[in-house]
């Protein structure tokens, strides 16, 4: 059994920053990450960020997440475990970590968990012919591999991850043939929509797939018109030539570790599926676990950064280790929050949180 | 619309009409449709059908999707050779 102050499960966004303040205040501190680098999707991200200078506005993703990587050089008191998975949690903090075929426990006095998300998958007619992506797939593909993943593609979701993600199609040389969305509006900032519309893409609301049709990989796909009531709507069917289809219909939080621990879960369609109770100070129902980022609500890398850091103070905090000044940090970091969340674009995770007991107002 | 060409979860190959076909069965929870179909006993451990089978499970029973539960979480959440369970010296 090896033993540590904190183990924090996950090395995006959210953990690496998790990761800073507990080492910072001497924490003997273990990041486990499933991938063979850090930064969790972060590394995906080629485009800049928006928001406050606080949270890298105007940086790029991938950039990002080399300033958090290098924010933990050389502190002896960090072990960072990649290709490794966190298999199970147990609610005495033991963890069982399974890396190149060698499976190990920790007995941890803190946990962050820290999983982020996976992609919602979509139910339509021949969902599984090969040429059916998720955006994250597309992300990785294209992002990391340098990999195209057609020569032409139908983007199924407006959000923010399906319109940046059109953006980085266009610009890898493929061609975008329509942007389709359930909804009456596009989900994303309209920023990000208004570049796809001047480069020609067909944005087609009220729609959704109905079919995909090809032999051997996708060729074709079928999209309807819906009704107020998400009812397709007879005879609006329309065939679109592809060889690539991108679903992009939002993300669900990677619960399952806290939820084998035992942890007080809730289901908020807001959030995104199941997300933990906490309390104020961010811990869930098992006393010295905590969790942060995506994985309790989906939101963006910024807030993710500053949940992070909150969580890492706190695991600081409880375990009784010092930083300089930690009030005045724990407020700044919470009043950075709040003014993440402020605003129309903030009202979908305000009323989600509301659910799980963190009041803003 | 055909309903068998219609995956709801890819790790143990079961379809829509697989689907509607336990719930005629009288199969109306989750834990119950998984142990008939194996849904969310593959690699992915649910993380993609469970959404989509807690959405017909509520519109079949009609109730918000809310308040079904999905299954029970287990350890582990992903395939461990025994071997190395086995070879672990951890105590």
């Amino acid at each position: 059994m090896i033993n540590r102050d904190l183990v924090i499960v996950g090395g995006g966004p959210a953990g690496l920053s998790a990761a800073k303040i507990a080492i910072d205040a001497g924490m003997k501190v273990t990041i486990v990450e499933r991938f063979n680098q850090l930064g969790g999707q972060l590394i995906k991200q080629t485009h800049k960020f928006f928001g406050s200078q606080l949270q890298y506005a105007k940086t790029r993703g991938f950039d990002i997440a080399n300033i958090l990587i290098d924010d933990l050089a050389g502190y002896d008191n960090l072990e960072i475990l990649l290709d490794a998975t966190c298999v199970a949690m147990y609610p005495d903090k033991v963890l069982t970590i399974y890396q190149n075929n060698k499976y190990m426990k920790y007995k941890a006095k803190s946990v962050i968990i820290a999983t982020g998300a996976s992609e919602k998958f979509l139910a339509f007619e021949n969902n599984d012919l090969p040429g059916i992506y998720g955006a994250g797939a597309v992300q990785t593909l294209m992002n990391i591999y340098g990999i195209k993943p057609g020569k032409e593609v139908v983007m199924i979701g407006s959000g923010n991850i399906g319109l940046i993600v059109s953006y980085q199609l266009i610009q890898a040389g493929v061609k975008v043939k329509a942007l389709v969305e359930a909804a009456s509006k596009v989900g994303g900032y309209l920023v990000h929509a208004a570049k796809l519309k001047r480069l020609g893409v067909d944005i087609l609301l009220n729609t959704t797939v109905k079919k995909a049709i090809g032999k051997e990989k996708l060729e074709k796909v079928v999209t309807v018109k819906l009704d107020d009531n998400w009812q397709e709507i007879a005879n609006t069917e329309k065939e679109i030539k592809t060889d690539a289809l991108c679903i992009s219909v939002g993300l669900s939080p990677l619960h399952q570790l806290m939820s084998m621990a035992g942890a007080k879960m809730l289901d908020v369609s807001e959030l995104g599926g199941y997300v933990p109770k906490k309390s104020c100070d961010y811990e869930t129902t098992i006393p010295n676990v905590y969790a942060c980022g995506d994985v309790t609500g989906i939101e963006e890398a910024s807030s993710a950064m500053v949940e992070g850091k909150i969580t890492g103070l706190m695991a600081v905090k409880h375990l009784g280790f010092k930083l300089d000044n930690m009030e005045k940090l724990e407020a700044d970091l919470n009043d950075q929050l709040c003014i993440l969340r402020q605003g129309p674009c903030g009202e979908k995770i305000r009323c989600g949180l509301k659910k799980v007991g963190e009041i803003y107002d | 619309m055909s309903k068998k060409d219609i995956i709801i979860c890819r790790c143990e190959d079961v379809s829509l009409a697989d689907i509607h076909k336990a719930l005629d069965m009288g199969y109306r929870d989750f834990e119950s449709i998984k142990r008939i179909l194996r849904v969310g006993m593959g690699p992915c451990q649910g993380q993609t059908c469970s959404n989509l089978i807690k959405n017909e499970i509520a519109r079949y029973n009609k109730v918000h999707p809310e308040t079904v539960k999905t299954h029970k979480i287990r350890p582990l959440v992903s395939g461990v050779v025994l071997k190395d369970i086995a070879e672990s010296k951890d105590e």
